[in-house]
């Protein structure tokens, strides 16, 4: 890694690590009395093994300029290593709170252990560790070959990975040791999501001097995806976490809204964070990976243009029935249900579009596990946009909010859709970058394959019956006019399903698990003849003085 | 329109300023007027602020991630409303920075739980959920009541959340740490002050857990729990009274 760097590159990462440094250690100085103390201690330790590890391949000979003739891939590489090994932490502490559910008393008499604490580890865990590293990863493998021209330096995107990974870090840690602002899926406290911020705008000047080099006078539609995932997931994040914190040398801070306002802060974050993280990041992997491996064109472009502003506009407006009957006021609560209801259109001109660009490749599907993720990933995504644009009306949602309805509405779009068109993507992917044949086993991608798909089917259908179960049971009267049930009664029947629903993401982490080994075989397997490119080279070799 | 769309996709700024724009409209007219609508929170003279232990005992149930499986939000909805009480108004979080309603109901909603159960109750329940409650799934929290409250820095706390718009005085925030003390002690000098300052409606007595030692988190998070609901009266009043 670091023999790829140029003398400057070299000399650069060991400024940007030395300021980290001094950073960290002013932070523990100044903080030792709080966990803020603590993270300035990793984060302290985290660039001291930076420098090291710079200070170890200092004085290799810099790289030739014959890398200019290929892309820079090692960030993507290391990007999926993470990715995986998020993915594995990230599912593990799930499939943990989720048995806990089922017998409170499995865990440690401590309060890092406590369900409310890995609640959003798991989270973050896997929507930023998992999701994250592998937009990341993919996205700088995406732009460089829809650009035909190679990342603008090599510092830069090393920067934004290991630079994220410290957030997400931070961020884990920060919840065990009991740093929370409480926002769901914004939870890391002040100085951690300016950390962010700063990764975060590095990345968007990078895609965009990318975009620059480009080779290519159209920019494609998996770039338009992957740029609104990072310019809106920007403003998101920057407007819902202002806050005020009690000191420069504590964690602690406050919103600085308060409830209705906050509230609808919130959820315009939240349910955006599921919009632009979560759907418009992937979408750009889908318009990718799912036509280069079934060898076919896009079924429509226009089509993709309709869907894509179509979501970048209306899912703006859709945050707030998660408010449905609450103190926010009905106008707002009436317009996000229509814009929900509207959002159907585009979501459903996306999986379209991804399902008909199938069609004269159906036999591929049937054959290669890795092409039938990337099939089923379309299939979750259309389902789980109509079961949502459902749930916004207002008196379905009288029935599923606050219920295990919406869990299982989320997993069926984090597992069904996310998570199996990363893993068909990273399985394409992977013997590309590594030019190997294929993967180590394909096999074990079948097995992977049918766990996932299991797993997701036991998660979601025990949730389904659980909400919808709990929610009659609170709004059931007796013939006498009273609730028929008290609360712990809906507890008590939910038990089944909390088994269920904990066996179903069992399975689906043990697919993570095989997915994981299958890779590092592959990785491991030794290269098949000379190297050979195949076209997979930037347009612009051998321009010296870049 | 394609056309036009042809020459978009063309320039990288023009996509970006264009995403912007289109992304932004959304959220400025949902939420810009929450803030400039009179009526989005209802005006209320009787409103209370937190006393300086309830803030400390909200910052560990915001800790210990409680929101994660209770609501403080009632639904304007009849089975909510016979369940757990008057309907929640905007008012009533308007000092919540940030807002607890959540998302999801794993356990009840605790937005009226104040004053229903008493100290002991609590405290036993959150020793051990399933003594009070056999069947609950609730974890333990034990340790709560091994943990001393920090109080030192509840003036720097105070200071946050006036920044941000909560009516703290300044003699609130010199007496914070002193105050978080009095609340648990009655017939002191100290229990006056808070009274003095935030109300004869404060709850004033131990909470419960320790009465010999210092003040714990056990101590502060009953104190939350039972003022919830409890800073003004408004939701109990017919409508338009």
């Amino acid at each position: 890694m670091i023999a790829e760097l140029t003398k400057n590159e070299r000399n650069g990462a060991l400024v940007i690590l030395a300021v980290l440094t001094v950073v960290g250690l002013v932070m523990a100085v100044a903080g030792y009395a709080d966990p803020f103390g603590i993270h300035g201690g990793l984060v302290a330790i985290a660039a001291l093994a930076g420098i090291f590890a710079v200070i170890s391949g200092y004085f290799a000979p810099e790289p030739t300029l014959a890398r200019f003739g290929e892309y820079y891939d090692t960030p993507s590489k290391i990007g999926i290593g993470l990715a995986m090994a998020w993915a594995v932490f990230g599912l593990f502490v799930g499939d943990w709170v989720a048995w806990l559910l089922a017998y409170p008393n499995a865990t440690f008499d401590a309060g890092w252990s406590s369900f409310g604490r890995l609640r959003p580890v798991h989270t973050t865990g896997v929507i930023f560790g998992f999701g994250g590293n592998a937009l990341i990863a993919t996205s700088f493998h995406v732009m460089q070959r829809t650009c035909r021209a190679r990342l603008p330096d090599q510092l830069t995107p090393l920067f934004v990975l290991f630079g994220y990974n410290l957030f997400c870090i931070l961020a884990v840690t920060g919840y065990l040791m009991g740093l929370t602002q409480s926002k769901e899926y914004a939870e890391p406290e002040w100085y951690v999501d300016l950390w962010l911020v700063v990764v975060w705008v590095t990345y968007l000047v990078l895609y965009l001097r990318l975009l620059a080099r480009r080779r290519e006078p159209h920019i494609y539609v998996a770039n338009w995806y992957y740029l609104a995932f990072i310019v809106v997931v920007a403003m998101l994040h920057v407007v819902n976490n202002l806050a005020v914190p009690i000191s420069f040398y504590e964690a602690k801070s406050y919103s600085l809204f308060s409830g209705v306002q906050d509230a609808m802060t919130e959820w315009w974050y939240g349910h955006n964070a599921v919009a632009f993280f979560l759907t418009s990041g992937f979408l750009g992997m889908m318009y990718y990976y799912l036509p280069k491996r079934a060898g076919r064109p896009i079924f429509s472009y226009r089509m993709s243009i309709v869907s894509f502003w179509g979501i970048t506009f209306f899912y703006m407006w859709a945050g707030s029935h998660h408010l449905h009957y609450t103190a926010l006021p009905q106008w707002v609560q009436t317009l996000g249900m229509t814009f929900s209801l509207m959002l159907l259109i585009p979501s459903w001109g996306s999986a379209g579009n991804a399902l008909l660009t199938l069609n004269g490749a159906w036999g591929r599907v049937r054959d290669d596990a890795t092409l039938r993720f990337m099939m089923v990933a379309a299939v979750f995504y259309g389902l789980t946009t109509f079961e949502g644009s459902f749930m916004a009306i207002r008196s379905v949602n009288s029935l599923s909010h606050y219920t295990d309805w919406t869990i299982g509405h989320v997993h069926a779009g984090a597992l069904g859709w996310v998570a199996m068109i990363t893993f068909g993507s990273i399985y394409a992917l992977v013997p590309w970058l590594w030019k190997r044949e294929g993967m180590y086993s394909p096999r074990a991608v079948e097995v992977h394959f049918w766990l996932a798909l299991g797993g997701t089917l036991v998660y979601v259908l025990a949730m389904w019956n659980s909400g919808i179960i709990q929610g009659l049971m609170w709004r059931t009267y007796n013939d006498s006019g009273t609730l028929a049930y008290s609360f712990v009664d809906s507890v008590v029947a939910m038990r089944p399903y909390y088994i269920a629903r904990a066996i179903g993401g069992l399975m689906f982490l043990l697919g993570a698990i095989v997915g994981s080994w299958n890779i590092w075989m592959t990785v491991r397997m030794p290269a098949p003849v000379p190297a050979d490119a195949g076209g997979d080279q930037p347009a612009i070799a051998l321009q010296a003085g870049e | 329109m394609f056309g036009l769309h042809y020459r978009l996709e063309r320039k990288a700024i023009g996509l970006v300023l264009g995403i912007m724009l289109v992304a932004s409209i959304g959220g400025i007219v949902e939420i810009a007027p929450l803030f400039t609508i009179h009526q989005t929170v209802e005006d209320v003279p009787d409103m209370r602020v937190y006393t300086p232990l309830e803030v400390a005992g909200r910052n560990i149930y915001i800790r210990e991630g409680c929101y994660a499986c209770h609501s403080q939000m009632i639904r304007t909805l009849r089975d909510e409303v016979e369940r757990y009480g008057p309907y929640s108004l905007a008012v009533e979080s308007k000092y919540d920075h940030p807002m607890l309603w959540g998302s999801k109901r794993t356990g009840p909603d605790l937005a009226r739980i104040g004053g229903k159960y008493s100290d002991e109750w609590h405290v036993a329940h959150l020793m051990d959920p399933r003594a009070v409650v056999p069947e609950s799934v609730m974890p333990s929290y034990g340790w709560l009541a091994r943990s001393d409250l920090r109080t030192d820095n509840l003036g720097r706390h105070l200071k946050a959340l006036r920044t941000v718009g909560v009516p703290y005085t300044d003699e609130m925030i010199a007496s914070a740490s002193a105050d978080a003390y009095g609340q648990t002690a009655p017939d002191t000098n100290f229990a006056a002050g808070v009274a003095k300052r935030y109300g004869e409606a404060t709850n004033i007595r131990p909470f419960g857990a320790t009465p010999n030692g210092g003040l714990t988190e056990m101590d502060a998070l009953v104190a939350y729990l039972q003022i919830l609901g409890r800073l003004t009266d408004a939701a109990h009043r017919p409508v338009g009274g």
